[in-house]
This record gives structure tokens, sequence and C-alpha cells, in this order.
């Protein structure tokens, strides 16, 4: 069975060009880019195009680009750092729909004692700006927010914040994983002072990640070790998979508009489809400010789980905001912060596609989708004569 | 992924005895909407007090649809006196057992069944005995306390994936604990 792969927020197909860019670093080119002979150096010349290839992506100056091993890895580095630069700031702000890299992190550092504003989303996802601009101060030492939900795919206002918190003296970090490659980033207008990306949401492996760090701002490095990275994160480089995530940058670049225009075109194909097709179904997230390549749907009376396992035996891989799924009892904390209701929220499922994806496979998930939504309701307590009772 | 068996999968792709049982003259309900999964369980029982027919209708996961096609291929045929002493156990055993995390599945069917047995002996329920523990949920002390003693249940984890209290939010963990001590203290 052909399989039709529509979770490319979980992660996506290495590029057949980055693999090919790679496997030359994984046998003869074994090289540490750190020697001084000729032979390590020829994999350090590589690495260096790889650095550029990342900068440009973002319009970033190669110094100001760092590698690590996992978007995880970046937000968690980004955050450190700030919090080190302002010893005295005991405030830190971020919002209620990251994703734990972030979320997480900050639970923690709660409990170490910082006060966290986190601040609420509206029904659509919508970052509740009157209360960010309120929360910042004197004391808030660094302000972390996602450019772009990896769930829904609503991006958040990134420039209009940053010129505030450029003005208040607040560092800036942003999760900017599921936006690159996207959605235009460029680090020459917008004012963060650092910002991640991860490979393996733009056709690169998993495993290796970079944070952009502003010239000028001092990172203590999270990783402590060697030199690596002008002393910004030790540890021996993972060359091949640098090298992959510089070739991957550019191909994102190439890409960029085909993700505006034709992979946009797809889903909100699907969403139509889908929306005429399926009574009481509806889209979370806001429709104007969406990444291009993300559908998130509730569907009432129906549990996502079992939407999934019935599309999984069409050879249809997606994923779900429900809670059934991931090991956890309640719905999604991004759609119980948007106050997604239930009958909807625990039936939402997330189509996220690339630029592998066609015409013939949006319909052959629409085929699927019908029948399977009907078959549960049928089953369903909560619907009755074609409605939610 | 879940780990389901091949049972699991059998009953939630091909489920047996789904939809509104017409003439049923037993009907037992449980779970909700918010929780996320929900079962619906008709009875027909004749005169001589025997299981003639049972469907059910079931909002949730592959396992609960499973665990709800289980437990009515489980009591058909049987007498109200056997069907009492069905456990969540007996559902997951005839499916080869479930994850860990989703026992709540099977003992969402047991519920049922009690509910639907009390409603034919004209009995009424009194809507949760004791006192809400888990808002989230919707979970009393007595029904944890009872989880614990008829399942040997022994940290908060276990009691979650029993009944998903402490799932949500997580506030009522602290109480949760509290509870397990004293149960074990009593023992
Ligand atoms: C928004 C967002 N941030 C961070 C991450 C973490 O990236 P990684 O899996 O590379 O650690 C992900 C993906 O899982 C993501 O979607
Ligand atoms: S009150 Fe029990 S999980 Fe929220």
């Amino acid at each position: 069975m052909d399989i039709v792969y529509v979770d490319n927020n979980a992660t996506t197909r290495v590029a057949d060009e980055v693999i090919e860019e790679m496997l030359p670093f994984y046998g003869q080119f074994y090289g540490n880019p750190s020697s001084m002979h000729t032979f390590g150096g020829s994999v350090g010349k590589k690495v260096k195009e790889a650095r550029q290839r990342v900068a440009d992506l973002i319009h970033a100056d190669p110094e100001e680009i760092i590698f690590t091993s996992c978007g995880t890895e970046s937000d968690n580095t980004a955050i450190h750092a700030a919090l080190l630069a302002r010893p005295d700031r005991k405030h830190i702000i971020t919002s209620k729909v990251e994703h734990p890299a972030v979320d997480n992190y900050f639970k923690v550092l709660e409990k170490q004692g910082y006060r966290v504003t986190w601040v609420d989303v509206d029904k659509h996802g919508r970052l509740d700006l009157e209360q960010l601009y309120k929360s910042m101060t004197d004391d808030t030492a660094v302000i972390s927010l996602m450019w772009a939900n990896n769930e829904t795919g609503v991006i958040f206002p990134i420039e209009e914040i940053t010129a505030k918190s450029r003005e208040k003296d607040i560092l800036f970090h942003t999760d900017a994983v599921q936006a690159a490659g996207k959605v235009t980033i460029d680090v020459s207008r917008v004012a963060v002072d650092m910002l991640s990306i991860s490979g393996h949401k733009i056709h690169a492996p998993k495993g290796v990640a970079a944070l952009y760090v502003r010239k000028g701002f001092k990172l203590s490095p999270y990783m402590i070790g060697g030199h690596q990275e002008k002393g910004r994160r030790g540890g021996t480089e993972n060359t091949a998979a640098i090298i992959g995530l510089g070739k991957a940058c550019e191909l994102a670049g190439h890409h960029l508009d085909e993700m505006n225009t034709r992979v946009r075109e797809l889903r909100d194909y699907l969403e139509k489809e889908l929306l005429e097709k399926i009574p009481a179904s509806s889209v979370n997230g806001d429709p104007e400010h969406r990444l291009p390549n993300t559908l998130s749907i509730g569907f009432d009376a129906v549990e996502g789980e079992s939407i999934l396992l019935m599309l999984d035996r069409e050879g249809i891989c997606a994923s779900s905001g429900s809670a059934c799924t991931s090991g956890s009892l309640e719905p999604s904390h991004v759609l119980m912060a948007m106050e997604v209701p239930f009958k909807s929220a625990h039936g939402s499922i997330r189509f996220s596609l690339s630029c592998y994806n066609t015409r013939e496979e949006m319909d052959h998930i629409v085929n699927a989708m019908v029948p399977t939504i009907q078959r549960l309701r049928d089953m369903s307590p909560f619907w009755k004569d074609g409605k939610m009772v | 992924m879940w780990d389901y068996t091949d049972k699991v999968k059998e009953h939630f792709l091909n489920p047996k005895n789904v939809g509104e049982l017409k003439d049923a003259n037993a009907v037992g309900e449980t779970g909700s909407l918010s929780c996320g999964d929900a079962l619906k369980l008709f009875l027909k029982v004749n005169d001589s007090g025997r299981i003639v027919d049972a469907t059910f209708m079931t909002f949730g996961c592959a396992s609960a649809v499973a665990s709800s096609s289980a437990l009515t291929e489980i009591i058909k045929g049987m007498t109200l006196e056997d069907a009492e002493k069905i456990t969540n156990d007996d559902i997951s055993d005839f499916l080869g057992g479930l994850p860990k995390e989703k026992m709540h599945c099977s003992v969402m069917g047991q519920q049922a069944l009690k509910k639907a047995i009390a409603d034919y002996k004209g009995i009424q329920i009194m809507e949760k005995p004791g006192e809400v523990v888990c808002e989230c949920f919707n979970i009393t002390d007595l029904e944890i306390i009872e989880a614990i003693r008829d399942n040997g249940l022994e940290s908060s984890d276990e009691v979650t994936n029993y009944l998903k209290a402490g799932g949500g939010c997580g506030n009522c963990l602290e109480r949760i604990d509290e509870i397990i001590e004293t149960a074990v203290a009593e023992n």
C-alpha cells in the first residue's frame, strides 16, 4: 500500500538531495573539522558552507549560527543563556501554547523561583497582545514565544512583538522550528535575539538543529566542553548531519514559493472538501495567520485515536490533538488553551503537508475520511439523526 | 503508537453488537464527552433473568470501542447473577490484555454493566456516592478506594490508569496519594 504522509509537522522525509550530500561524510570523509590536517580541514570547509546555507535561509550572518543536536537543545540553550545574561531579573514570559521544549523548561524555572507569565490565546489561537505588553517589566529577563504553532499552524506577530521587547531591553527568543521553510524569516527585520530551527522538520535528518544568536549577544554555552562553535557549544560536530541541514536549508529556500502557492492550495482544497463533505466539522486556529501546510480540524462526537487508526488502515499518516494518542487523558494543552469545546477537541486531527504531497493524495484522504467519521458517529452515543445530541 | 493486541484491533475495526437495542429493558450509561470516552450499554433480559441480547454505543478510542464490543460478547447469554461478577479484568483478558494506560476503558465497561443491571432491578444508584476528588474526571474518593481495593493499586499512576483520576490538571494527585496511604494503612 502507498503511504500518504501528511504528518510533516511531526517529522519529514529526508530529501534525496540531502542524503546524497551527506553520504560521503559518513564514509570516506570522516575527518574532524577541527583538525590541523587537510583531511579534517576539508570537512571543516563543508561545515562552513552548511553554516552559510543555514544563515541564508533566515537572512543571518554565518557567525550567528550555532549547530546543536535538536530543536529542543536550541530552545533550552537560548533560554538558559538569556537567564545567565540577566542574572538580576526574576520574571520570564511565554505563552500557553508552546512546544514542551519551552513549556516544560519554563515549568522547571517556575519551580526554581522564577515568576512566569503564561500569556493566553483566544479561541482562534491568537496571542493576547495586551496581556503580553502589560506583563513586560524591568524585571523581565526573557520572552520566549513560538513563531508558529506545531498543532494549529497559527503564526504569532513576532515582528510587532519584538519591536516592543527591544524597546524595553528584554531578551527575545523565538522557537521557529515550525516556521522555518514555510514562511519567510528575516532576522534583519525582526528584532529577535535568538531563534531555533530543527533539521527534521525541513527534510534534513533527526538529531540536528541550529540556533541563531544575534551578533553582540554573548551566549554562555549550555553544553560545556571544547572550543567548537566558538566556545558556544561543546562537542565534536555531527558533521554529516550538519552538512545535510545546510543542504535542507538551501532546498527550503528554493521551495518557499511552492510552499506558499501549490502546497497552500492543496491544504485549502483538503480543508474545503472536508468541511463540505463532513457535517459538524470545524477548523482550529486563525485562518488568516496560519502556516500554509497545516490543517487542524475537529469533528464533533468522535474521538481522534479512533479516526487515526482507521486512516492508518488506508495508509494515511496524520496525527491528533486528542488525549488518547499521546497517553495523556486531556486533549492537547494547545486546544485547551484555545478553549476548543470538548465535543470537537477530542476529535481533532492534524494534517500537515509538504512539497511531496499531491492533489490525488488529498482526494484519497477525503475519500477515507468521509466514511470513517460516518462509521464512528454511527457508533457514538452523542450522535443521532445527523447531529450532536 | 499503542501496542494493541490483534484481538483489540479486530474488535475495534469490526465491533460486534453496535447500535441502539430497540426492545432493551435495561440501559447503563457511563463516561462523558468531556472525559473523552463514554459508553451506553443496552440489555434485553428475559423473564428468567438471562441476558438474551446486548448492544452498545461508544465514543472513545480504539480500546474503548473494543472493550465495549468484548463486554457485549461476554455477557450475551449469561444470567444476571453471573454477569454481576464480571470485572474489568475479564474484559481485558477477553481482548488478550490492554496497555496499562488504557485500563480505564475496561473499567468503563464494568461500570456500565453495573448500572444497566441496577437499572433492570429498578435500583436507583445514587449518582456518585462520596466526595469528588478529581474535578477533571469527576471521580470520588469512594470510587478511588474501591479501585485500590479491587485491583491492589499502589500508586497514583495506577489510579490514573484505572480511573483517569489525576490524568488531567493533576491538582488532585496529592489527595489521591493520601487516599492510597490511608487505604494501605488500613489493610
Ligand atoms: C514548535 C516545536 N519546537 C520544538 C520542537 C522540538 O524539536 P526537536 O524534535 O528537534 O527537538 C518541535 C518538534 O518536535 C516543534 O514542533
Ligand atoms: S482534578 Fe484530577 S486531574 Fe484535574
